[in-house]
């Protein structure tokens, strides 16, 4: 394959430059000694990182980020894998149906999403609740979810589950030693996704979500939307931090390309 | 001075020596295929003269004029490549106009001479249709078809029939080497199938490590083999008191080296025998006749012409 | 008929109809109930909300908008996030992974913590745009990117391009890479290799990837709500106003629901025309 030629690679270098330059600015801003938003040059501070610890809301509403993340990825991927085996494994009658509506909190807006929760929760009484967060935040990455747990079922050969059925395994030993080893990496991966997805979501859940039950992306929404000072921005360098370093694990565990392509790449070519 | 002259022709990846001071000379009109095991720089070597790959040192000369100066654009070379590499957004006939485009000849005269080379390669009935509407035979040929259509001073096959089955691979064989005589392009072919090789050139270079084992007619180096590897990688051979002599050459007699019938494989049109000998496991083929042949843990006497 | 593949997607299924079926019909019932500001949200049919929605030139006006700037983004991203990806794919290992993890990973982080990046670029006095490009000379005064459309289509073509580089990436991955080499060979120069070879099988994926962008930047809400403030409103931001401070449900959910029908039809029928037209190419 043919190399890049200079212009190219000058391109590509505003092109990174572009994509990095207002994650590196929140950072940046981020250690300013000032009172004020400015870009530090001769003295950085960590003030504004201290001060996170005087906002007990910007705490609690991480907390809350994080449980309700890991809570609302379990129970996805644990739905998702008897649907994934469904979708994979068998033909039947309204199969694509199935398939289109559960891969369709993609398709649908966000702040449609929000809207229809924030009635129906109001309307059965789960109105600013945790539970319904839970529910709401299920429903939103099921289908990053499914996307992975899909992925595993699709590429499990039941050649195998046949070669161990007939060496004596029992359905149960089936499950615990062949199928559970061979997808439990995607069913990890989807599980990460649909975190990172959860954790990052703000769209939909500042209609769900009530002053007592905000999640941090809501809380720091909020925040901006009154004033920007460099409080937030000391709060969103964290959360970049925070991604990051579950990007580049989740990076060396499964690979970022086949997590967000869907399939293999070929990096040795 | 011969058409084509690769001259000391090295490549080094690093490290490694992929091309190893390669001498060749191919003359006009003439089919040479370099054959050997992958790694054997085969495929580098298709790669420089085409001009994908630079040469580390040595030169390359087309009809006398530096090949290597001139941008792989412009030298004029036919290409199959082993993938067809075909255009999968144009039709056969815009993929095999494509080239002419280039040239920048007119449409009617295009046209005529597409008609030709999809009529010369037996394609004359599947113009519109798209690659992946195509069998991979069909899809050969329509490599072929956009390779030769521009009339190239040399034709380079990169292992063109391996994504073929065995039946339709022999056909093709054939085919090709029939296209070639009537087309009489210089044509060069990387392969690692030796009776592929032998079936389809005038020459052949056998590989080793990047350099060139022996050059010569497929005949002469299946029949004297230059080198070990040469006598090896050329069919079957088998190494009886230091000599090494073909397993076709080997018949039961009345007398000769003792030996008992390990196993016998009946293969059709002839048997493979593999019998144990004081001088070690000896491999023999002979013709199915249709007579009665040694079973398994006879004792029979092997003789052969050295040769 | 088997009952195995229901079973397996019953919980699935249970948790669709309950918490998406229902709720977006609940949602499309509240757009035609009437609305007061002493009497709250009164469960009739009526018309009311969707008369005034069509009627009134200020929607027509905010869906326009929202539109125009879901297009100009797709038209950038497409511009430039199309040719990044190819020269990704040509790069090699370990830069590609490398820098593919710096392109797609902004994917995931936070909506917010992105545009609040772009709000100190932008910002006031001590924007640093502003700042550099006074600095060079290349303007007198600072351009207002706070609160405007071109404020707004900046940063969202900054959030959505990942999405296009991964699609175009995903296109150029299954070229075949000798198929450059092929036309190379034929006499093509660089600039017909990429115009006639790359460019009509990259096509596909620009496609895709401008559907996914367009859908994505006409039903954004974060990064128009902190770039165009409180007045610049787009449907989405339009609907979490009506919603969350008038507190005209119904209207807000007209709205909602008109956004929804209008980005269904539109990314319906932009798959439709990509798939027939590429259907016999690639299938």
């Amino acid at each position: 394959m043919r190399r890049n030629g200079p212009l190219a690679l000058c391109y590509h270098a505003l092109f990174v430059a572009f994509t990095l330059a207002p994650i590196i600015v929140v950072c940046w801003v981020a250690f300013t000694p000032e009172g004020y938003l400015s870009f530090p040059t001769t003295h950085w501070s960590l003030r504004w990182f201290h001060a996170i610890a005087r906002y007990p809301e910007f705490i609690s509403a991480f907390w809350r980020s994080i449980g309700l993340g890991a809570l609302s990825s379990i129970i996805a991927v644990a739905i998702s894998v008897p649907a994934a085996l469904a979708i994979a494994r068998y033909r039947f009658a309204g199969r694509e149906a199935f398939t289109a509506l559960f891969m369709s909190p993609l398709m649908i807006p966000n702040v449609v999403l929000g809207i229809a929760f924030l009635r129906f929760f109001t309307e059965v009484g789960l109105g600013g609740t945790f539970t319904g967060l839970v529910l709401a935040h299920i429903v939103i990455i099921f289908p990053f979810a499914l996307r992975l747990t899909l992925a595993s079922a699709v590429g499990l050969d039941r050649a195998l589950e046949h070669a161990a059925l007939s060496l004596g395994a029992s359905e149960w030993t089936v499950m615990k030693r062949i199928i559970l080893p061979l997808v439990l990496p995607g069913l990890v991966s989807g599980w990460a996704l649909a975190f990172i997805n959860s954790f990052d979501e703000v769209t939909m859940t500042v209609f769900v979500a009530a002053p007592g039950t905000e999640t941090l992306p809501v809380r720091m929404f909020l925040y901006i939307q009154d004033n920007i000072d460099p409080l937030v921005t000391s709060v969103s360098a964290c959360v970049i931090v925070v991604t990051v370093a579950a990007l580049v694990a989740l990076d060396r565990a499964y690979g970022l390309e086949r997590l967000l392509v869907g399939r293999g790449g070929n990096d040795g070519r | 001075m011969a058409f084509l002259e690769l001259e000391n022709l090295t490549k080094r990846f690093g490290q490694q020596t992929a091309v190893d001071g390669l001498w060749l000379g191919v003359d006009k009109g003439e089919f040479v295929s370099l054959l050997g095991p992958s790694g054997c720089g085969k495929t580098t070597t298709l790669q420089m003269i085409a001009g994908f790959v630079e040469p580390t040192s040595g030169a390359i000369r087309l009809e006398e004029r530096d090949l290597l100066a001139v941008k792989p654009a412009q030298r004029g070379l036919g290409v199959v490549f082993q993938s067809y590499a075909l255009f999968p957004h144009m039709t056969v006939v815009q993929n095999v106009s494509f080239g002419l485009e280039m040239q920048g000849v007119a449409g009617a005269e295009r046209a005529k001479r597409v008609g030709e080379t999809l009529e010369l390669v037996g394609l004359g009935s599947f113009t519109e249709r798209f690659p992946r509407q195509l069998s991979g035979g069909q899809q050969q040929r329509v490599a072929l078809a956009r390779a030769l259509v521009i009339r190239p001073r040399i034709l380079l096959l990169d292992e063109p029939l391996s994504n073929l089955d065995a039946k339709l691979r022999e056909e093709m064989q054939i085919e090709l080497r029939q296209i070639q005589r009537t087309v009489g392009t210089t044509t060069i072919l990387v392969t690692h199938d030796q009776a592929e090789a032998m079936a389809l050139s005038d020459r052949i270079v056998v590989m080793n490590k990047g350099r060139a084992e022996q050059i010569g007619p497929p005949y002469e180096a299946y029949e004297r083999p230059a080198t070990p590897f040469v006598a090896s990688f050329l069919g079957k051979t088998n190494l009886v008191k230091g000599i090494a002599v073909r397993p076709e050459r080997i018949s039961f007699a009345a007398s000769g080296l003792a030996g008992t019938v390990r196993t016998r494989i009946f293969q059709g049109n002839h048997w493979l025998y593999q019998v144990e000998t004081s001088d070690g496991l000896v491999t023999v083929i002979r013709q199915n006749t249709g007579e009665p042949m040694p079973v398994e843990g006879a004792v029979v006497h092997l003789s052969w012409m050295a040769g | 008929m088997k009952t195995a593949p229901y079973l397996l997607s019953l919980p699935a299924l249970l948790l669709f109809a309950a918490v998406v079926i229902v709720p977006l019909g609940m949602t499309v019932a509240l757009s035609f109930h009437d609305w007061g500001q002493y009497k709250g949200i009164v469960p009739v049919f009526i018309l009311k909300n969707w008369r005034e929605v069509f009627s009134d030139s200020y929607y027509g006006e905010m869906f326009w908008r929202t539109f125009r700037i879901a297009l100009l983004v797709t038209l950038l991203s497409a511009v430039f996030g199309a040719p990044e990806a190819y020269i990704l794919n040509r790069m090699r290992s370990p830069w590609r992974g490398l820098f593919l993890l710096v392109i797609l990973g902004p994917l995931l982080i936070s909506v917010v913590a992105r545009t609040l990046g772009w709000a100190l670029l932008f910002g006031g006095k001590s924007g640093l745009i502003n700042a550099v490009l006074l600095s060079l000379g290349l303007i007198s005064a600072p351009l207002p990117f706070m609160f405007t459309e071109t404020g707004i289509v900046v940063a969202l073509t900054h959030v959505l391009m990942p999405y296009m580089v991964l699609a175009v990436w995903a296109a150029l991955q299954r070229l075949d890479p000798q198929v450059e080499n092929a036309a190379i060979t034929l006499g093509a120069g660089p600039f017909t290799v990429l115009r006639r070879i790359v460019l009509p099988q990259a096509m596909p994926g620009i496609l895709s990837g401008a559907v996914i962008v367009f859908a994505l930047a006409a039903s954004a809400f974060a990064t128009p709500a902190i770039i165009g403030g409180r007045r610049l409103k787009v449907a989405s931001t339009l609907a979490y106003d009506e919603f969350l401070n008038t507190l005209n449900w119904p209207l807000g959910a007209a709205v909602a629901v008109l956004l929804l029908v209008a980005l269904v039809l539109i990314v319906f029928g932009a798959n439709r025309w990509v798939e027939r037209r590429y259907a016999q190419v690639f299938g």
